[in-house]
C-alpha cells in the first residue's frame, strides 16, 4: 500500500502526517518526494545512509567529427545548442536530455556525459526505512529524483509514505503517479482552501481514492471543512490546533515518539486511512 | 562596421529593446554604408534558452560589435565566443547608440546578468 | 523600475501574507504573483475590474495518429520522458510529454505531429494599479516559463513605475530561479523550525547565485525563540541584513481569511510587519 500526502499550499502539515503515521506505523517506508526541500530525514535523523547520485545525460561533441552542418542547433526546441566560430557549444543547464541531437547527428559526432542533478539517501530509523530525495541548489527539475524514488517505491517495505511537493505542477503530480492513496491535508485558511482545490483536482484527474485530513483546528467555522462538504469529499480525520505539537514539530521531533497521546492520535489515523485505502482499491481496482 | 542592436519595431524611429533574448527584431546596422536591415528574432517566442537561440542569430548575422542593454550569461557567451564586442546601449534612441558608436564613447558591457532559466519543462 | 522579491524555500512561512502588507504599505503601483502552481495574492488584493485574460502555450504536446502508426516502437524506445504507451494504439501521455519532438523526427510513418497546448491562463488587472498572475494548469511543466511572462506582463503595463513587488513560490526549482532574475532585491521570509532553518539556507544558496541583494526576516518567530535566534546568528554569520521579527498573531489569521491584509487591521503582526518593510525599502534603495 502506497500512501500518498499532498496539499497543495505549503505549510499545511505533509510532514508531519507523513513522517508521523510512517512512525506509527512501525516497520513501514517514509519517502520524500519533496526534493526541492526535503524535511521528513530532520525528524527522522537516519542512520546506516547509502548515498545514490541522480543524473541526467547531457550532450558533449567530439570536435573532430563535427562538420558544422548544425543539424542539432536546428533540432533542439530548446536551443541548448549554438555553432559558433566553428565549434558546437552545449548549454547544460538548458538542455532537457531529450537525446535527439546525439540521435540525429549525421556524423556521429555527440555522445553524452553524466552530470550530476542530485542524490538519494536511504537510511533507517528504528523500524522506518527513510528514502530522502535531494535536488542540488541550482537544478531546475527534481522529476528525475521523483522517478528514481518511486522506483525505489516499488520496492520498499510497505506501508509506503510518499511526502510530496507543495503545488499540483508536474512535480506534485509525478509524485502520486503509483500511489493507491492520497491524503490531503488542509488548513482552514483562505489559501489553504484555495490550494487544497487545485489538488483535489489533481487526484481527480488521476483517479486516485482520496480522503481529507483537516490540521490545526480551530473553534468557529473551518472554511477547509465547508469546502469539503459542499464538494462532499471524505473527511478521515481532524488534528487540532495544538502549541504542544506545534513546538514538537517546531523543533523537529516525531510526536508519535514522543508522546503516547500523539501516537495514539496518528495510529487511528493511520487506521482509518489504511481502511479507507483498502475499500477504495476494493471498490475500484 | 556591421553592429547589431535589440529593436522594439521594425523602423529607425522605434527604440532600443530592454531584453537581449526576447527582442521582437534586431537592426543590423552597417556603419560606412549609413544602411540598415531589420531581422525577425525568433528566440522571442521560444519556449527556453532565448539568450542562447537569439546570441546565434547575431552570431550568424556577420557583425562586429552588439550594442545591447543587457546580456545574459549564456548568450555573452556565444557572442565573445565569436569574437564580438559587446558595448552597453546609453539610452534608447537608436540613432544617439550608433552616434555615440561612431563616436568611440560607448562603454563594453560589463554586467552579464546569470541567466532567466525560463525554459520549457519541469 | 525596482523588483522586490519575496521568497520562503519552505512553504507556509508567510509570503503572500508580507507581500499584500508591503503592497499596501509601499502603495506600490505593480505588484505580481509569481506562484503560478498555487497563486494566492489575489484572494487578499481586492481588484475592481475583471482582469485581461490570456492563453499561456507551454510545450507543444505529441500526437499519434493511430490511422497512420505502424506500431513500430521507435517513438516508444526513443522518448527519454517515458511519455509513449503501446496498447492496443499507441498513445502519448500529455502530461509526460515535454515536446521535445525526438518521436515525431524518428518516426517513418509521419504518424506522430506536436500540437500547441494550453499550459495555463496569464491574468492582467489594471486601475490605479498593475496586478500581474497566473495560474498554470495542473501537472504542466514551463512554470518559470510562465513566470517569466507573468514579469513580462507587468513591466509593460507598469514600465514607469518605481517598485514592483513579487510574491513568490516555495522551493528552489524552476519558477523561483525564474522569479530571481531581473529582481534587484530578495527578502527571504524564514520560520523558525528546524525544517524552516533547513529551507531558508537553501534558498539563500540558491538567491547567491544571483548576486543581489537579499534579507531575511523571521515570521511568527514567537512559535520557538530559540530557533528564531539561530536563524539572527546565521544571518550575522554570513553578513545577510536581518529586518525584523514578525509574532504569530491569530488576528493575523482572522484578517487573511477575511480576505484583508494584516495592516488592514489593528494587530501585533501588521506593526511588526511595518518595522520590517521599513528596514526592508532602505536597503532597496542605497
Amino acid at each position: 500500500m502506497k500512501i500518498a500526502v499532498l496539499s497543495g499550499k505549503g505549510g499545511t502539515g505533509k510532514t508531519l502526517a507523513s513522517v508521523n503515521l510512517a512512525a506509527a506505523a512501525g516497520r513501514s517506508t517514509y519517502i520524500d518526494c519533496d526534493v526541492e526541500e526535503p524535511n521528513g530525514h530532520l525528524f527522522f535523523k537516519p542512520g546506516d545512509i547509502k548515498y545514490e547520485r541522480i543524473t541526467i545525460k547531457i550532450p558533449f561533441v567530439d570536435d573532430r567529427l563535427c562538420n558544422g552542418c548544425r543539424k542539432c542547433v536546428d533540432f533542439c526546441v530548446f536551443n541548448a545548442l549554438a555553432y559558433v566560430n566553428g565549434r558546437l557549444k552545449v548549454f547544460d543547464d538548458i538542455c532537457h536530455s531529450c537525446g535527439g541531437c546525439v540521435l540525429f547527428c549525421p556524423e556521429k559526432a555527440l555522445s553524452e556525459k553524466e552530470k550530476d542533478v542530485g542524490q538519494i539517501q536511504k537510511g533507517v530509523s528504528e523500524n522506518v526505512t527513510v528514502i530522502t530525495g535531494i535536488l542540488n541548489t541550482g537544478e531546475a527539475s527534481g522529476i528525475p529524483i521523483i522517478k528514481k524514488l518511486l522506483n525505489d517505491a516499488d520496492k520498499a517495505l510497505e506501508p509506503v509514505f510518499i511526502d510530496c511537493p507543495p503545488g499540483s505542477a508536474c512535480i506534485a503530480m509525478e509524485s502520486i503517479k503509483d500511489a493507491d492513496y492520497c491524503i490531503l491535508i488542509a488548513e482552514p485558511t483562505l489559501f489553504g482552501v484555495h490550494n487544497l482545490n487545485m489538488v483535489y483536482e489533481l487526484v481527480r484527474l488521476f483517479d486516485k481514492p482520496h480522503g481529507v485530513v483537516l490540521n490545526k483546528c480551530l473553534e468557529g467555522e473551518n472554511p477547509a471543512e465547508k469546502f469539503c462538504m459542499e464538494k462532499g469529499i471524505k473527511i478521515i480525520g481532524r488534528i487540532p490546533f495544538d502549541s504542544e505539537l506545534g513546538i514538537l514539530n517546531s523543533n523537529a521531533l516525531i510526536a508519535a515518539r514522543k508522546d503516547k497521546k500523539y501516537r495514539d492520535m496518528f495510529s487511528s489515523l493511520l487506521q482509518i486511512v489504511t481502511k479507507e485505502a483498502q475499500n477504495e482499491t476494493v471498490i475500484n481496482p | 562596421m556591421k553592429i547589431a542592436i535589440p529593436v522594439e519595431n521594425k523602423s529607425m524611429e522605434t527604440t532600443v529593446c530592454q531584453s537581449f533574448g526576447r527582442t521582437p527584431y534586431f537592426l543590423i546596422y552597417n556603419t560606412e554604408l549609413k544602411d540598415g536591415l531589420f531581422i525577425e528574432n525568433d528566440a522571442a517566442t521560444s519556449q527556453g534558452g532565448a539568450g542562447v537561440k537569439a546570441a546565434q542569430i547575431v552570431v550568424d548575422s556577420d557583425v562586429n560589435a552588439l550594442l545591447t542593454p543587457r546580456c545574459g550569461e549564456n548568450a555573452a557567451e556565444v557572442i565573445m565566443a565569436a569574437g564580438i564586442k559587446i558595448y552597453k546601449t546609453v539610452n534608447d534612441s537608436i540613432m544617439d547608440n550608433i552616434d555615440a558608436f561612431n563616436k568611440g564613447n560607448l562603454f563594453v558591457l560589463t554586467d552579464i546578468h546569470a541567466g532567466f532559466h525560463n525554459h520549457a519543462g519541469k | 523600475m525596482k523588483q522586490l522579491l519575496i521568497l520562503s524555500g519552505k512553504g507556509g512561512t508567510g509570503k503572500t501574507t508580507i507581500a499584500s502588507a508591503f503592497i499596501k504599505l509601499s502603495n506600490a503601483k505593480a505588484y505580481a504573483d509569481c506562484d503560478v502552481d498555487a497563486p494566492n495574492l489575489h484572494l487578499i488584493m481586492d481588484q475592481p475590474f475583471k482582469p485581461v485574460k490570456t492563453d499561456y502555450y507551454g510545450l507543444p504536446k505529441a500526437e499519434i495518429n493511430t490511422g497512420l502508426c505502424t506500431k513500430c516502437d521507435q517513438c516508444r524506445q526513443n522518448c527519454r520522458f517515458d511519455a509513449i504507451k503501446a496498447g492496443t494504439h499507441y498513445t502519448v501521455d500529455y502530461y509526460a510529454c515535454e515536446g521535445c519532438g525526438v518521436c515525431e523526427a524518428i518516426c517513418p510513418a509521419k504518424a506522430v505531429s506536436l500540437k500547441p497546448a494550453i499550459a495555463g491562463k496569464l491574468m492582467l488587472y489594471t486601475g490605479d494599479s498593475v496586478f500581474s498572475t497566473a495560474t498554470l494548469k495542473m501537472g504542466s511543466g514551463t512554470s518559470g516559463m510562465l513566470v517569466a511572462e507573468v514579469k513580462k506582463q507587468m513591466k509593460r503595463a507598469a514600465s514607469d513605475t518605481e517598485l514592483a513587488i513579487i510574491d513568490g513560490s516555495p522551493g528552489i526549482g524552476c519558477p523561483v530561479i525564474a522569479s530571481l532574475s531581473g529582481a534587484d532585491m530578495v527578502l527571504i521570509v524564514a520560520e523558525p523550525s528546524v525544517s524552516g532553518i533547513s529551507d531558508m539556507k537553501r534558498i539563500v544558496e540558491t538567491a547567491e547565485k544571483f548576486q543581489m541583494k537579499m534579507a531575511v526576516c523571521v515570521n511568527k518567530f514567537d512559535t520557538n525563540i530559540e530557533n528564531t535566534k539561530e536563524i539572527e546568528l546565521f544571518c550575522e554569520k554570513y553578513k545577510l541584513p536581518f529586518t525584523g521579527r514578525i509574532p504569530f498573531d491569530p488576528e493575523a489569521i482572522k484578517a487573511i481569511n477575511n480576505a484583508l491584509s494584516i495592516i488592514d487591521i489593528d494587530c501585533a503582526a501588521g506593526k511588526a510587519v511595518k518595522e520590517v518593510f521599513n528596514k526592508t525599502i532602505k536597503i532597496l534603495s542605497t
